[in-house]
């Protein structure tokens, strides 16, 4: 489950910021996932509390934003929305589509004090 | 009450109570010491640059915030937004394994697959076939034991293993104290056998030329569907143990058709680690991509 370290990456980039901008708890962290990224935003919720102990996250809560897919078709040249990394294009059926959108996996916001 | 530092609200009442207006001065800006007397007679000296801001018999921590400075009543809560890809702390250490492999003309490939595709013989087969014409390096990733880095050892080639613990990948981190051990000859070709997973180690740059992925002929032909990730962040794929085809049912036109259809541009190669079928193309591949990546001079033993 490579939530966990993924989950490590996010608690270090709040640890980063936590030096950077000053603050000494953190309420909120939202997350941006997209639904074609790696990441399974269930997987994250279930191991961020067990990670997060004894960090600055300690006691957060844990937001995840997700992020539809999308991709270009190539014969109707529009984008369209995508499901799964080998969506056809539901207009013309069968031309696979090529993903522009939906594999992101972002730090977005932090809400501390 | 002090309207900058929020300092002696329960002070003031108090003082109100007593009738006696505690006398306050602010003669400077915020971030300037100053003095004040509170209504409990008490009069002290407090720079505000303190983070810590605290009145005798008052557990009240107004001042933590980011100029140690606060207005009664409102919360030190704020939202910074980031923005930041959580996995940039793993792909700055890629990058910077890629510029050391670079600048010491090491040309590394990253080989992944499911446990027991046959990783870990090919790189044995690799190198005996090419340790005159290549100095090889390798590093080994697995969860426990040194078995694999022992089976490269008896080629004579030099390698180092990454014990994971309870990981399931190895990432650009992991490589780099790696490479710091190894110090692979300028040059030469590094193998960093992932560990085997067809998951997670997609998703990790390790500062590698080229990814490979193995997928052997006793797997479904179906696996490039059913593990996207992996056959679309590869750029070769090595379809190992053709010696068993014979015996099995496996269809490689259509395991061929499902890797292409994930990604359009994997090159495949059919190849035996075992008889040595198909390792020639193998071997030419590496010649070409290293050549283009490094120079024509590089691998030159």
């Amino acid at each position: 489950m490579h939530e966990v370290s993924l989950v490590e990456d996010v608690i270090a980039l709040v640890e980063g910021e936590r030096v950077r901008q000053a603050f000494t708890r953190v309420n909120r962290i939202r997350l941006e996932v997209g639904l074609l990224s790696f990441a399974e935003p269930d997987a994250l919720r279930f191991c961020f509390d067990a990670v997060a102990v004894g960090t600055i996250a300690e006691g957060s809560r844990l937001e995840i934003d997700t992020v539809a897919g999308e991709g270009w078709c190539e014969r109707c040249l529009r984008t369209a929305p995508m499901d799964e990394r080998l969506a056809a294009c539901p207009r013309c059926v069968g031309v696979q589509l090529r993903m522009t959108a939906g594999d992101a996996f972002r730090l977005a916001e932090l809400e501390v004090e | 009450m002090c309207t900058v530092c929020g300092c002696g609200t329960a002070s003031l009442d108090a003082a109100a109570e007593a009738g006696d207006p505690a006398p306050h001065n602010h003669p400077r800006a915020v971030g300037q010491d100053h003095n004040h007397a509170h209504g409990d007679g008490e009069a002290h000296h407090h720079p505000h640059e303190t983070a810590h801001h605290r009145h005798p018999g008052s557990a009240i921590d107004f001042g933590a915030g980011l100029a140690g400075v606060t207005l009664p009543g409102l919360s030190q809560e704020r939202t910074i937004r980031i923005e930041r890809d959580i996995l940039s702390k793993n792909d700055a250490f890629a990058e910077a394994n890629r510029s050391a492999l670079h600048e010491s003309a090491v040309f590394a490939l990253n080989l992944l697959s499911s446990p027991g595709a046959g990783k870990t013989s090919l790189l044995v087969r690799t190198i005996s076939d090419l340790k005159d014409r290549w100095s090889i390096s390798v590093i080994e990733g697995d969860q426990q034991t040194s078995r694999d880095a022992d089976r490269i050892r008896e080629t004579g080639a030099r390698a180092v293993q990454i014990n994971t613990g309870k990981g399931c990948h190895l990432d650009a981190h992991m490589v780099g104290h790696a490479l710091d051990q190894l110090s692979p000859h300028p040059g030469g070709l590094l193998f960093i056998e992932n560990v085997g997973n067809l998951v997670c180690p997609a998703a990790f740059d390790l500062g590698e030329a080229f990814k490979v992925v193995v997928l052997s002929v006793t797997e479904g032909e179906d696996k490039p569907l059913k593990y996207p990730d992996m056959f679309a962040a590869a750029d070769l794929m090595l379809l190992n143990k053709s010696d068993l085809l014979p015996y099995l049912d496996f269809d490689v036109g259509a395991c061929c058709a499902a890797a292409l259809r994930v990604n359009p541009h994997l090159q495949i190669l059919t190849v035996s680690a075992r008889t040595g079928e198909g390792l020639a193309g193998f071997y030419a591949w590496i010649e070409g991509r290293a050549a283009m990546a490094l120079g024509p001079v590089a691998g030159a033993a």
